[in-house]
């Protein structure tokens, strides 16, 4: 089967519609050049990157008991939202630097929603109207055990939002959640996640915040990551592939005082 | 000088603070009444960064039964949240406490990245008010304070003003006030932030690169309130701006009040 829907291109920032004739999750930066005409893709939107927090049924069973132990007192209500802010955002094939001092990055794998339409209190029924497609990203973070107020300096450093390579419109087996989401840090599977497994749906999760709060069109919504986020460390490559969604490849780098990559 | 964002005949343009007045782009001088105001802020090619700070100054710590923390409590928004001088911001029907918040916030006015606290304010374009209203009914344990909290369509008014920072020559030394239908409930001096501006920028700025446009709100001091429908709350800053709001309920049309 063809796979379509549209990058960015790295080399005139412009979109492109893209059709691939392979499943993309296969693709690497080689072959991406080789069969896209757009050269490297880069990150395919620019709205706000929107991320939810503890939305995997098993992510927020492995909590237990704490959920109602201080301090967080009592489980969920609303969804737990939380902003990639543009600093953040890497391009698919990208290096991402590490700062020193920090020897692990925690790998939150995500599908992510993108809006087409600015959506401000829509039913689950029709929220699916407002979606133009999906992508992936891989929301890296300084690994901290707490959701009770996680330091903004452990989720928003520079070059820690890896988004892409592109944007796929919505087939039935992503509107379904009957799709895996796979990571693998050197080549290594450390994380499956079934989007079946999640506490609200997306059009649940679109339902629950544009209650409140409007998205617009080009916005990104990740659906959430599953328990066990692996673990990364520089010098590493991480990959966030899903059937039909293909795969979002980078690697961890460190920079030494001249400004070279450091081994 | 101040600057503001206004539609003004079906047009967005900047106009500038002229003897009370506006000047317009083309010329023209009009009352406040006569133009709908928007945040104070140029469009951004990228989605605008927008920091806020809990907790940052220690008499409003100790009215929440906090104690000062040791490090910046910051949370982020969109902007989403933002709207003009004189707009409206809606209660939610079932909501017990919807209270308002004075904030001196700073607008970056060059890319900025790990910057030194001494160079802090040549990153500084300029300042606003910020009204950062907050719903304590629906405050949850996780990721606090939680978006359906701090990060509602319209309820952080910002403007009316961008005050040059030259305008402004020692920000950590204004008085800042909340009115609430005339009476005023809330006063307090950016000198008593636990962490002053320089500090945070140098803070932000050694993990995150903000550009020009982002936001930086600086907290408030004590004194909260609930507000209703039909109240109007103007949080104003010395020499910064006297910032007019009105809360309506939920089911209202949303409509400018200019």
């Amino acid at each position: 089967m063809d796979y379509s829907g549209w990058a960015r291109s790295g080399r005139d920032g412009r979109v492109h519609p893209v059709t691939l004739g392979v499943d993309p999750a296969g693709l690497g930066s080689a072959d991406w050049d080789a069969c896209w005409q757009g050269g490297l893709p880069a990150v395919p939107t620019g709205g706000c990157v929107y991320g939810v927090a503890l939305n995997h049924v098993d992510e927020l069973a492995a909590l237990g008991a704490a959920l109602g132990e201080p301090p967080y007192k009592a489980p969920p209500k609303a969804p737990i939202l939380y902003v990639k802010p543009s600093n953040t955002w890497s391009g698919p094939f990208a290096d991402i630097v590490v700062p020193d001092g920090i020897d692990t990055v925690e790998v939150g794998a995500s599908v992510a929603l993108v809006f087409g339409r600015d959506t401000t209190r829509v039913r689950a029924c029709s929220a699916w109207q407002h979606v133009e497609g999906l992508t992936l990203v891989a929301d890296l973070s300084v690994p901290s055990p707490s959701f009770y107020r996680p330091p903004v300096r452990f989720k928003c450093l520079d070059g820690f939002c890896p988004i892409g390579p592109w944007v796929v419109q919505p087939h039935a087996a992503l509107q379904s959640g009957s799709v895996t989401l796979e990571v693998r840090v050197d080549g290594s599977l450390l994380q499956s996640v079934s989007l079946h497994a999640l506490v609200r749906d997306a059009a649940k999760l679109i339902e629950d915040i544009s209650a409140f709060m409007t998205f617009r069109a080009g916005d990104v919504l990740m659906l959430g990551s599953g328990p066990g986020r692996p673990m990364v460390r520089p010098g590493q490559r991480v990959s966030v592939s899903c059937a039909g969604l293909g795969r979002l490849e980078n690697r961890l780098i460190r920079v030494d005082a001249s400004g070279s990559p450091a081994p | 000088m101040k600057h503001a964002r206004v539609i003004h005949q079906g047009t967005v343009q900047w106009a500038v603070e002229h003897d009370g007045r506006l000047r317009l782009a083309n010329g023209l001088v009009v009352d406040e009444t006569d133009v709908s105001w928007l945040p104070p802020l140029a469009p951004m090619p990228r989605p605008r960064t927008i920091i806020a700070l809990g907790l940052n100054y220690a008499d409003h710590a100790k009215e929440l039964a906090f104690k000062a923390p040791d490090e910046p409590l910051i949370f982020t928004k969109t902007e989403t949240a933002l709207v003009g001088h004189r707009s409206t911001s809606r209660r939610p029907a079932d909501v017990t406490f919807m209270h308002y918040e004075c904030e001196l916030t700073v607008v970056i006015g060059r890319t900025a990245r790990r910057v030194r606290r001494d160079d802090a304010y040549d990153f500084v374009g300029g300042y606003t008010v910020a009204n950062d209203y907050a719903i304590r009914d629906y405050l949850e344990n996780y990721y606090r304070p939680n978006f359906r909290v701090k990060n509602r369509d319209g309820c952080t008014p910002l403007g009316p003003w961008l005050v040059d920072a030259a305008d402004i020559p020692d920000p950590m030394k204004l008085d800042l006030r909340t009115f609430v239908n005339g009476t005023q409930t809330q006063s307090g001096n950016t000198r008593d932030m636990v962490f002053d501006i320089p500090f945070l920028i140098e803070y932000l700025t050694a993990f995150m690169t903000l550009e020009p446009g982002d936001l930086i709100l600086t907290g408030t001091p004590e004194g909260l309130a609930d507000t209703r429908p039909g109240d109007e709350v103007v949080t104003e800053i010395d020499r910064v701006g006297r910032l007019v709001n009105t809360i309506v309920a939920d089911d209202e049309p949303v409509e400018s009040h200019a």
